[in-house]
Order: structure tokens, then C-alpha cells, then sequence
């Protein structure tokens, strides 16, 4: 077992490497970290959620070769982003900013964080007052009411009080 | 109440199947395409372009269509979706319809051959083969359409192939109003 987690291991890390790969040069290690960071952030438009980095279709492809002529023509990030959010949408951001549009996606885990929160505070009371509440039957009934009134318990009463 | 907690489960499941049966029927009725999504050029102006007419060879741009409302069609010869639209296309340019072609990453001589058989249905026709048009549209895929404005704002944009049902539940109305829009204005 030993000898094989090694190899098990890969084989589990090694689906990440099943992207597309473009024989492109750049001029920078920058450049080609740049690159490498749009790709993973951005979405391809034509399929429901994969990035750009690991879409066979052609349309990824295209916008793949836009972005490293983009970069090549020395566009900051800022232009290169705003260039594909003016064609696609922010649809296409992964990562998107935050804006009324967005606001609920961005708002959502905190959400529901609360909501938890709130939920479990109304179970624990539930819980904590239900105990004081329940109701006697009639035989504990019969019996506080004997204590109350001062008498000993049916239980006890054969010893001499 | 104890009671009822027991049917919760019940209920989210009945719930939850209710919702997915009414989104599959709306898919299956094409009332709702979860791959649609809003052009970003909505509303605003089609972009500048200057390509190649596939036909004529000379350079076309958005002046062809002189300022009326029209639709802006993307098509290709290897897009199968594109040859059942093709002869509604046709249709809808024998009914006085404005529709400017944009071959899409095509092979020209093909485009021209399907043009030639099957009828051409375009006031010119873009030869965008290196898709620079159509990366500036925001296009997805072939067959998708735009509906263009007198003043050459996009109004509309409908991915998929058009035919008579698209074009009277939406199309149609869209421009009629904004045909009524420009004799307000």
C-alpha cells in the first residue's frame, strides 16, 4: 500500500492537468502568469461552467488567442477584463465585482449564514423553555400537590414521620 | 404539529419536483434556454465594423443598412442549426425584411455555393472569417441574430434559429414597436 500512494496520489492530482494547451509564447514569465490567470478566471461563454483554461470548444479557443494579443499589445489587466466583460457580459468573470447585479450572488453565503444562525438560536430556546413547560400528568399532579400541602408522600407514608 | 414535522421531507421533495417538472417543460417548450444568456450589447450601439462583402468583395459596413430597422444575422456553412433556419430566412426577405449576413469562421466558397443554392436572403453578406466581427458581437455560436434599431442600437439578440414561432412572439412585436417609436419621434 505503501509503495502505491504515490502513484494514487498522482493519479488523483493529476486531473487538473487535463486542460487545453496552446503552444504560445510570451515574452515574460509575467506575461504567461498573466495569461495563465485570465484563463483560469474567465468562463467560457458557450458552456455553463468551464473556464476558459479547460474548454475544448472553439469559442474558448478564440478568446484564449484574443487574450495573448491582448497581452502581447501590452493591454493592463484592467483594459483586458473590461475589453471581454464589453463582449460577453460579466457572465464571462468568474470573479465578478460587486454591483447591484451581483449583489445577491456576493450576499448569499452570509445569507444563509444568518439564517443558520437564527434557526439554531430558535431551536436551542425551543428547547431550553420546553423543558420548564412540560405539562404533569395527573399522578405527578396528585403528587406536588401533596407536597404542597405539606404532607409526605404517598411512597413514604408507611415510616413514621 | 408533531406530526406534520414528519412530512416535511415529503413536502420539500413534492416542492422541489413541482419546480424542476415546470423548468423541464419550459426547456422542452423553448420557452426557457438555460444557455441563453443577455448580450452585453443590449442597447447599446452595434459595433463599428469594415469586412469584406463575401460577394462582392468590396468593404461593408453598418451604412448598408441606411438607418432602418434590421437584423443582423450570423450564420456558417458548418453550423447545422443554420440550414433549418436558412429557407425562413428567405421568407422573411420576401416580406420586405432587412437582414444583414455575417458568415462566421466559414470557408468562403462553400458560403457562396450555399448562398447560390439556397437562396440569399441578405442585403450583403460580412465575410468574417477570422470571426473579429463576431468576437465584438459577443457571439456564442452560429445561428444567432440581432435586432437593430433605426439609430443602430441592438435591441435584441436571439441565439438559435429563427423561424416563424421566434419571429411572431418575438420579433415581430419588437419591431413594430420600434417602428412605432420612430414615427413618435
Amino acid at each position: 500500500m505503501r509503495r502505491l500512494l504515490p502513484g494514487l496520489l498522482l493519479l488523483v492530482f493529476s486531473l487538473g492537468a487535463r486542460a487545453a494547451i496552446d503552444p504560445y509564447e510570451f515574452s515574460s514569465e509575467v506575461e504567461r502568469q498573466r495569461y495563465q490567470h485570465f484563463i483560469e478566471e474567465m468562463r467560457c461563454p458557450k458552456c455553463q461552467n468551464q473556464n476558459l483554461a479547460g474548454s475544448d470548444s472553439p469559442i474558448a479557443a478564440d478568446l484564449r488567442r484574443e487574450l495573448r494579443r491582448l497581452l502581447n499589445d501590452g493591454r493592463s489587466d484592467r483594459e483586458i477584463t473590461d475589453y471581454m466583460v464589453a463582449r460577453y457580459g460579466q457572465f464571462i468573470l468568474y470573479d465578478p465585482p460587486f454591483d447591484k447585479k451581483t449583489a445577491l450572488l456576493w450576499l448569499a453565503p452570509a445569507l444563509f449564514l444568518v439564517c443558520g444562525a437564527v434557526a439554531l438560536l430558535v431551536i436551542a430556546r425551543r428547547r431550553r423553555t420546553g423543558a420548564e413547560t412540560t405539562a404533569l400528568d395527573a399522578d405527578e399532579r396528585a403528587l406536588v400537590e401533596q407536597l404542597l400541602a405539606g404532607r409526605t408522600p404517598r411512597a413514604d407514608g408507611e415510616r413514621p414521620s | 404539529m408533531q406530526r406534520l414535522k414528519l412530512f416535511i421531507p415529503l413536502i420539500i421533495f413534492l416542492v422541489l419536483a413541482a419546480f424542476f417538472f415546470v423548468v423541464q417543460k419550459r426547456i422542452g417548450s423553448g420557452d426557457y434556454d438555460p444557455q441563453a444568456m443577455p448580450s452585453a450589447l443590449l442597447d447599446k450601439p452595434l459595433p463599428a465594423f469594415e469586412l469584406p462583402d463575401l460577394l462582392r468583395g468590396d468593404p461593408v459596413s453598418a451604412a448598408v443598412l441606411g438607418g432602418r430597422i434590421a437584423l443582423v444575422n450570423v450564420w456558417a456553412t458548418w453550423c447545422p442549426s443554420c440550414h433549418y433556419e436558412h429557407p425562413y430566412l428567405v421568407r422573411l426577405a420576401q416580406q420586405g425584411v432587412l437582414i444583414l449576413g455575417v458568415d462566421y469562421k466559414d470557408e468562403p466558397d462553400k458560403a457562396r455555393q450555399w448562398l447560390l443554392e439556397k437562396g440569399n436572403p441578405y442585403v450583403a453578406v460580412v465575410d468574417d472569417r477570422s470571426g473579429t466581427l463576431g468576437l465584438d458581437l459577443g457571439v456564442t455560436g452560429a445561428p444567432e441574430t440581432y435586432l437593430i434599431d433605426a439609430r443602430g442600437v441592438v435591441r435584441l439578440r436571439y441565439q438559435g434559429p429563427l423561424d416563424e414561432r421566434v419571429w411572431r412572439e418575438t420579433l415581430q412585436p419588437l419591431i413594430e414597436r420600434l417602428q412605432q417609436e420612430a414615427r413618435g419621434a
